[in-house]
């Protein structure tokens, strides 16, 4: 009985099986005379509409670049625009034989081997219907040579071309960054973006900087002509044309004038410079020293220019403002001391006694003052004013490292601005997590007291100094730092402005922020560490002095400049924002191996300081004076 | 003839179809024959894909001479190499063209999804076959599971048309098996509700090329330009086709991939309606043997095995000359014996191979 079922339900379930085989077949036939309808429709009916297509007027699509936006300083200034130049094209599908030709074109033309070798990479991933280049930047003479015996060359053509052009050169690559021929990277880049069809004209694409991340902005909409082509390839008339929309325009919040005057005024010195209203987060300066000049990337950089910019001592493809990570030095402090107010650890009336250094409880070892025989007595005020160190050591050691990583993180540092270009580096502001993580060891008790004046594993790049600075200069108001200031729609001629984006507000009781901000107003008046800064100024400069140590001086040494060799003497850090009762700007300079702060990166702060503040031009060269002014 | 010969030659023959195997040479032919005057005459890549051809009817003999119960003994332990492969390549994969499709496992890069492309239809099928005696919905909800996820890794890759080709091979399984008319109509009306979701998940190109569909000229320089320019190819060719080697929308480079994905548009350029006709016609003889060979097939595994790869099969050839006239979206799916490339070429002729297994091994089964 149970046998029979099994059968039965057998045979039942291969009638379905059948079934449905016979389905499918009526289902494929069904999809062949579908597709078999589709021939004829394609074949038959509109045979004669695509034969025309195909034959007699092969239909080509020529891409028309856009012209690319423009970028201004906040005034109107110039800074990126695009110049016209001739260049010398191939279609390849035109010509016969492509090695031939560039043989005889070089007859007229100079072709080098490396724009050979340029002209083989570009075909090899283009479309043999694009007209490609063999020669940019003709000069007149030889644009004039080819156009005479142009006939000799079907498929080959003159077109003007934009280029980009940076005027000021070095003295904008560190925010503008530069634009550069499209390499393999930025087309999977493209396509990922889905952007392939609109890059289809386009040779350049931004690298870095501003350049590289409103690249969107700046690219445009590349607009196409659609072309009759004859069977021998040659153009008959176009069809319709498409006009390409240009990109946006760009004004960005740099004064070009004050980025000039601060980077002249870094002379020789190697380091870096980042201002920025303290209202509002917009960055007013932005130097890298040395830099480059961006106009030597824009047609593919020369392997002769790229060796000496990439393996000069001075680094100039570093970009320091951004991406350089440096001790904060002693112009940690300020911070440090308004965690000491906020955490109620001490008062800004407690003062200790500094013997010149400081020691844990049943240590030896000795963490020494930058002065020997210490300060004497010393509360809040006087440790800013002065630098003390032993005053940050014990601050330090009474705040532990959690609350120090807590609060001053607050202020920016060991993590990313957010500012509007790519690349920036975080810095470190060390916890005992982070060292876990990063070194795989647990936090000692003595990691945290050189923390307390910025050394140790502190790390902060001139970035975050000025947006740390600028916080404390707009009472704990956090704008994020940024480049661009507006965007003028180059379709509508609408402007956006995008509104300052206000981070946070810190709550720190205004009494504590007092205490600080009189003592860094104090430090450029006769007694602090920087004095000749705030000489002679009609407005009040709130300041604080730093030195990195680039080496370390072991036990009961001495630092001696004169005796270390120039590139392991200590960088030279300034911060400062003025006028100090109602600051309009913050800034952070960094020096490297400027030994100390108030003596060489102070100077060229203040000269930023009086351009922006009453518009005074910088005198001749400020005297080298003798250094006599505590270092700290 | 020499017995030796003769011994040789049924060793060879024996578990081969010789109808499948003619209208396979008859196909690969005219493919190569496309390949020739599509790659601008070039000898060696003909002659690479005469290696393809080698190895791929030399794994197709292997496959033949292995009775499908043996067969059966790959199923699970191929789809779970295949599915850990693929969490691979999700996690680890390389990324080329802006698609995570890639293993590199030191030795060699290999591309899992085509491993399953045999693999998800085997598992089901043997998955079947073990519960064959009571089949319950239960058991249908496994096998879609079974179904669902190696689909949803590899459309996310992103790679959609080996997703859909493995989707509809594991469907066809499912169909055979017996699944519900009222589950597959429930599962289209759901499916037809889902559209806006899956809309969304859709990346940007692959949205770019369905609407290209609707409208080629609107992105002339983009999506679209594949779907016109192998359409003027097509509707170029006309009736008997401009001859062979004398086609000018291929050979002036207007039509991109025209050695694989688009080689139609070429075979339809130079051959034109009459040429496309036999292609059907060569297709349709395929189909029906392999249905036939299907509704022969002694086992459950068998049966749902050969209605599975006959079925795919189908899909391959509507897809690829969908896309290339113009009625389908451009998905990456080959035209089946005619496309250059060897991996295509092994994984049809390894499931004739299966077929042909089926079809021999029959009688052995039933005693």
């Amino acid at each position: 009985m149970k046998h029979k079922v099994e059968i039965r339900d057998h045979q039942r379930e291969m009638h379905t099986y059948r079934l449905r085989l016979g389905i499918s077949a009526v289902f494929v036939l069904f999809f062949f005379v579908l597709l078999a309808s589709r021939f004829i429709y394609l074949q038959v009916i509109q045979h004669e509409h695509f034969k025309t297509l195909a034959e007699n007027n092969r239909i080509s699509i020529v891409p028309i670049a856009p012209n690319r936006g423009l970028i201004l300083d906040r005034n109107g200034i110039v800074l990126a625009r695009n110049y016209s130049a001739y260049t010398l094209e191939i279609t390849p599908s035109k010509v016969k034989n492509l090695n031939k030709t560039i043989d005889e074109l070089s007859r007229y033309v100079e072709i080098t081997q490396s724009d050979r070798k340029r002209f083989k990479r570009q075909l090899e991933d283009s479309h043999s219907f694009e007209s490609l280049p063999i020669r940019t930047r003709l000069k007149d003479d030889e644009a004039a040579r080819f156009a005479v015996n142009s006939f000799r060359f079907p498929g080959v053509e003159i077109h003007a071309r934009l280029f980009r052009q940076y005027p000021d050169g070095e003295m904008t690559s560190p925010f503008l960054g530069y634009i550069g021929r499209i390499n393999d990277n930025d087309l999977d880049k493209i396509d990922d973006a889905g952007d392939s069809a609109n890059y289809k004209g386009t040779d350049y694409i931004g690298k870095m900087g501003i350049e590289q991340s409103f690249e969107t902005k700046l690219h445009g909409v590349t607009g196409f002509d659609q072309v009759e082509v004859d069977s021998s390839g040659r153009e008959v008339r176009t069809l319709s044309r498409t006009p390409p929309i240009s990109g946006d325009s760009l004004t960005l919040t740099i004064d070009s004038k004050l980025q000039e005057i601060a980077e002249k005024a870094f002379g020789d010195y190697r380091g870096a410079l980042v201002a920025i209203d303290p209202g509002s987060g917009e960055i007013l300066a932005f130097v890298s020293k040395p830099g480059f000049d961006p106009n030597l990337f824009v047609e593919g950089i020369d392997s002769q220019s790229w060796a000496a910019l990439n393996n000069s001592p001075d680094k100039p493809l570093i970009n320091r403002a951004l991406r350089g990570e440096y001790p904060p030095g002693s112009t940690f402090k300020p911070f440090m001391a308004l965690a000491g107010l906020h955490f109620g650890v001490r008062s800004a009336q407690d003062a200790i006694h500094d013997p010149g250094f400081f020691e844990l409880p049943g240590k030896s070892h000795h963490y020494r003052d930058w002065k020997a025989g210490g300060h004497g007595v010393v509360d809040l005020h006087k440790s800013i004013v002065v630098s003390c160190d032993t005053y940050y050591y014990g601050l330090a050691n009474l705040l532990g490292i959690d609350r120090i990583h807590e609060f001053i993180s607050n202020f920016g540092f060991g993590k990313k601005t957010g500012i509007d270009i790519a690349g920036e580096l975080s810095g470190v502001l060390p916890s005992p997590s982070w060292k876990m993580k990063r070194y795989k060891q647990r936090w000692y008790a003595g990691d945290t007291i050189p923390v307390g004046i910025g050394q140790g594993y502190d790390l902060a790049t001139p970035l975050q100094l000025a947006f740390a600075t600028s916080i404390l200069a707009s009472n704990g108001t956090a704008y994020r730092p940024h480049l661009v200031k507006s965007i003028r729609d180059s379709k509508t001629g609408k402007i956006e402005t995008p509104r300052s984006e206000l981070l946070y507000k810190l709550d720190i009781d205004p009494k504590y922020l007092s205490d600080v901000r009189s003592a860094m107003a104090d430090v450029t008046k006769p007694g602090g560490t920087a004095p000749r800064v705030g000489a002679g100024a009609p407005y009040d400069i709130a300041a604080k002095t730093g030195t990195a140590q680039v080496i370390g001086i072991k036990q009961g040494e001495k630092y001696v400049a004169s005796n270390i060799q120039e590139r392991y003497r200590d960088h030279a850090l300034f911060i400062a924002y003025a006028p100090a009762d109602n600051p309009r700007i913050a800034l952070a300079v960094l020096v490297e191996n400027g030994g100390h702060g108030g003596s060489t990166a102070g100077p060229i702060a203040r000269q930023v300081l009086d351009y922006y503040l009453l518009g005074k031009m910088p005198q001749e060269k400020i005297k080298e004076e003798k250094i006599d002014a505590p270092a700290d | 003839m020499h017995p030796l010969i003769r011994r040789i030659h049924r060793a060879l023959s024996n578990h081969v179809d010789s109808f499948l195997l003619v209208c396979t040479m008859i196909l690969i032919s005219m493919g190569l024959a496309v390949l020739f005057s599509a790659s601008d005459q070039s000898l060696p890549k003909l002659s690479s894909q005469v290696v393809n051809i080698t190895v791929a009817f030399a794994i197709m003999w292997a496959i033949a001479n292995v009775p499908p119960h043996q067969l059966m003994r790959f199923a699970l332990p191929l789809y779970v190499a295949g599915l850990v492969l693929l969490v691979g390549v999700a996690l680890f994969g390389e990324i080329s063209n802006g698609a995570r499709r890639w293993l590199n496992l030191g030795i060699a890069r290999i591309q899992p999804s085509e491993l399953m492309k045999i693999a998800v239809p085997m598992m089901l099928a043997w998955y079947f076959d073990r519960h064959e005696s009571a089949l319950t919905f239960r058991n249908y909800v496994i096998g879609a599971a079974i179904l669902i996820f190696p689909v949803l890794l590899i459309a996310r890759q992103p790679d959609l048309g080996t997703a859909i080709l493995i989707a509809s091979s594991g469907f066809f399984v499912l169909f055979y098996a017996g699944l519900s008319w009222k589950i597959m109509a429930g599962l289209f009306v759901s499916g037809l509700a889902s559209l806006p979701v899956l809309w969304s998940i859709l990346h940007d190109y692959q949205k770019k090329r369905l609407l290209t569909l609707l409208d080629p000229a609107k992105d002339p320089l983009g999506a679209g330009y594949h779907t016109i320019q192998s359409m003027i190819a097509v509707g170029s060719g006309g009736i008997v086709g401009k001859g062979w080697l004398h086609g000018t929308q291929a050979h002036l480079d207007f039509l991109p991939e025209h050695t694989t994905d688009f080689i139609f548009a070429v075979f339809s350029e130079e051959f034109g309606l009459i040429g496309n006709l036999f292609l059907l016609f060569m297709y349709v003889l395929v189909i029906a043997r392999g249905l036939s060979i299907a509704s022969n097939a002694p086992t459950l595994f068998s049966r749902l095995m050969a209605g599975s790869i006959t079925m795919t099969f189908f899909t391959y050839c509507f897809v690829n000359m969908g896309m290339v006239s113009g009625i389908l979206p451009v998905v990456g799916v080959p035209l089946p014996l005619i496309s250059y490339g060897g991996t295509s070429m092994v994984t049809m002729l390894l499931g004739f191979g299966i077929l042909m297994s089926i079809h021999t091994h029959k009688k052995l089964v039933k005693t």
